[in-house]
């Protein structure tokens, strides 16, 4: 998969001496979507607006498509397509004209049926002539997004898409984002809804304090660092984990129905056999047996706290 | 060169002009009826001619002077300002533009509006005083430049600007004092000498003074001096404009 976005050492100081970026590199491919996590403050937006044009780099270098962003940039511009944060939308304007708009905004020739296209896939063709101010933050967010994608850019930028977005909308957009990666665009998103990442993204970065923190498949990433928790259910509850399980670091659980045990997936011997052996010899009689994935979002956290 | 960036943001602005089309019309040709009752009839009646001229319409070139210049600095500092107030210059800053097309698509159609509005104000002036137009070429020239150097202005304000406040702080504070006191209403000949020579420090004098040639042949100083005047503030504009895309200034951090 050839490489559609080149971050070379991007660092990015503000005139307030704050750092927001400080020497990121990465290498997003043709094709794929990327999810940046990342807290408050990250630099997930700055680096978002320095490959967009909006922000200027302080030093580093951005290849889009094999263009540089600052003596390339109609060609990498045109490539870009990009859904703010924030819903920045002119309220007295009809949707089809802003959407409109942004098309011609992008050099690109009127074409009204790809216009017609993007609205019916977005649910926003009967609102066509809705003025913005009439519209839901839903149907803002969904404006939005039709005006990225009305130049028909090979690289979606989707910044905070789905924030204050009710559920079912969101699934819809994640439905309009796999539409989008089926038909080749490359899609970076930034998102604080770990689920969501988990849902779309085929490669996660976790950025903190302006530092790539990794970038890893999805998959590998949550085989590498998941841990997994296995809960055995008992007949009896029990006031404490037996001596004789020690060995084991269980947790009770606060009923003290359940033992929890945590172990490495990934480890050669998980130790279960030997603990199941075990507890019958305590005389423990097990009801239920289950194991859990540790989510995305326990592996995020954990980064951030080892970072700090 | 992106044409139909240029052509989108021109469409997009004229639009706004045009949702709002009983304000632009009816505003100006209200206040310059206006102007013509109190000074042309009532005042005006009580003065002679000046350089030769019925002085309601004297003031003609002076009345379209004063809204095309504020006219011209409002619409093209609003043009540009709000994008920036509700967030949507971001898709400007994003968009494959350079400089000279932003500013050839908002300074477009903030200049054709208030060309419109000077035009509308000339119209509506021939219902109150006889006028014959000496230099018709001429004239159009001066209103055109005049119409791009202010709205050039506008736009720097525009950008400049950090809130509504600020927007209209030039207008009402720089602008409108010195049309008013660059011969709008009155010949400069008619101060003392000593006044005379102050004003000659208001470079509205020389548009205004061009303008007014264009209509009677008469002016208060040399007309290539007011397209001097006029050109190199229009250049000046230019270059605060390009410097301020070329180092970001309050648009791109």
């Amino acid at each position: 998969m050839s490489v559609m976005i080149k971050v070379d050492n991007l660092k990015k100081i503000y005139g307030s001496g704050f750092e927001a970026l400080k020497g990121v590199s990465i290498e997003i491919k043709k094709g794929e979507i990327i999810a940046l996590l990342g807290p408050n403050g990250a630099g997930k937006t700055t680096l978002i607006s320095t490959i967009c044009g909006i922000t200027v780099p302080s030093s580093g270098s951005v290849l889009v498509g094999g263009y540089d962003i600052a003596k390339d940039y109609r060609h990498t511009r045109e490539m870009i397509g990009l859904v703010p944060q924030e819903i920045a939308l002119e309220p007295f304007e009809a949707v089809i004209s802003t959407v409109r708009f942004s098309r011609g905004l992008f050099g690109k020739p009127r074409n009204d049926a790809y216009i017609e296209k993007i609205l019916r896939q977005l649910s926003l063709w009967d609102k066509k002539d809705a003025k913005i101010r009439e519209l839901s933050g839903g149907m803002k967010r969904r404006v939005l997004i039709a005006k990225a994608l009305s130049h028909e850019p090979q690289v979606l930028f989707l910044d905070e898409p789905t924030a204050g977005v009710d559920v079912e909308l969101r699934k819809d957009m994640w439905d309009v984002v796999s539409d989008l990666k089926a038909s080749g665009v490359t899609i970076i998103l930034t998102t604080h809804y770990i689920e969501e990442a988990e849902e779309i993204a085929d490669r996660i970065g976790v950025i903190n304090h302006g530092e790539i923190l990794l970038v890893q498949e999805k998959e590998t990433l949550m085989q590498q660092l998941g841990q997994k928790q296995l809960r055995i259910d008992l007949s009896e509850p029990v006031h404490s984990v037996p001596d004789a399980l020690a060995q084991y670091g269980l947790d009770l659980a606060p009923d003290g129905a359940s033992l929890l045990y945590t172990y490495d997936a990934t480890g050669e011997r998980t130790g279960i056999t030997t603990l199941l052996a075990d507890l019958q010899s305590a005389g423990l009689v097990m009801t239920d047996i289950q194991t859990q994935q540790s989510s995305l979002e326990d592996i995020f956290v954990g980064l951030v706290k080892e970072k700090q | 060169m992106n044409i139909s960036a240029i052509k989108s943001i021109y469409v997009y602005e004229m639009a706004r002009f045009f949702r709002t089309l009983a304000q632009s019309f009816l505003s100006p040709v209200l206040s310059t009826c206006l102007y013509f009752v109190v000074f042309g009839t009532a005042i005006g009646s009580r003065i002679d001619t000046v350089d030769g001229v019925s002085y309601g319409a004297f003031i003609v070139p002076g009345l379209i002077m004063l809204s095309v210049m504020t006219q011209s600095t409002s619409n093209a500092s609003f043009g540009i300002y709000f994008p920036k107030f509700i967030g949507t210059i971001y898709e400007l800053l994003s968009a494959p533009v350079n400089f000279l097309e932003i500013v050839i698509g908002y300074v477009g159609a903030a200049a054709t509006k208030s060309m419109f509005i000077g035009l509308v104000i000339l119209a509506t002036s021939f219902f109150f005083v006889d006028i014959t137009i000496q230099h018709p070429f001429a004239m159009i020239a001066f209103l055109t430049l005049t119409c791009l150097s202010f709205s050039l202005l506008g736009f720097i304000i525009g950008i400049w600007a950090g809130n509504f406040e600020q927007l209209q702080l030039i207008p009402l504070l720089v602008i409108t004092p010195l049309v008013f006191l660059g011969g709008s209403f009155y010949s400069i000949s008619m101060l003392p000498p000593i006044w005379q020579t102050i004003t000659l420090f208001n470079p509205v004098v020389y548009l205004i003074s061009g303008f007014r040639w264009s209509f009677f042949g008469e002016a208060d100083v040399d007309v290539t001096i007011s397209l001097i005047a006029i050109g190199g503030f229009t250049l000046l504009c230019m270059a605060v404009i390009w410097w301020i895309f070329k180092t970001g200034y309050k648009i791109r951090s």
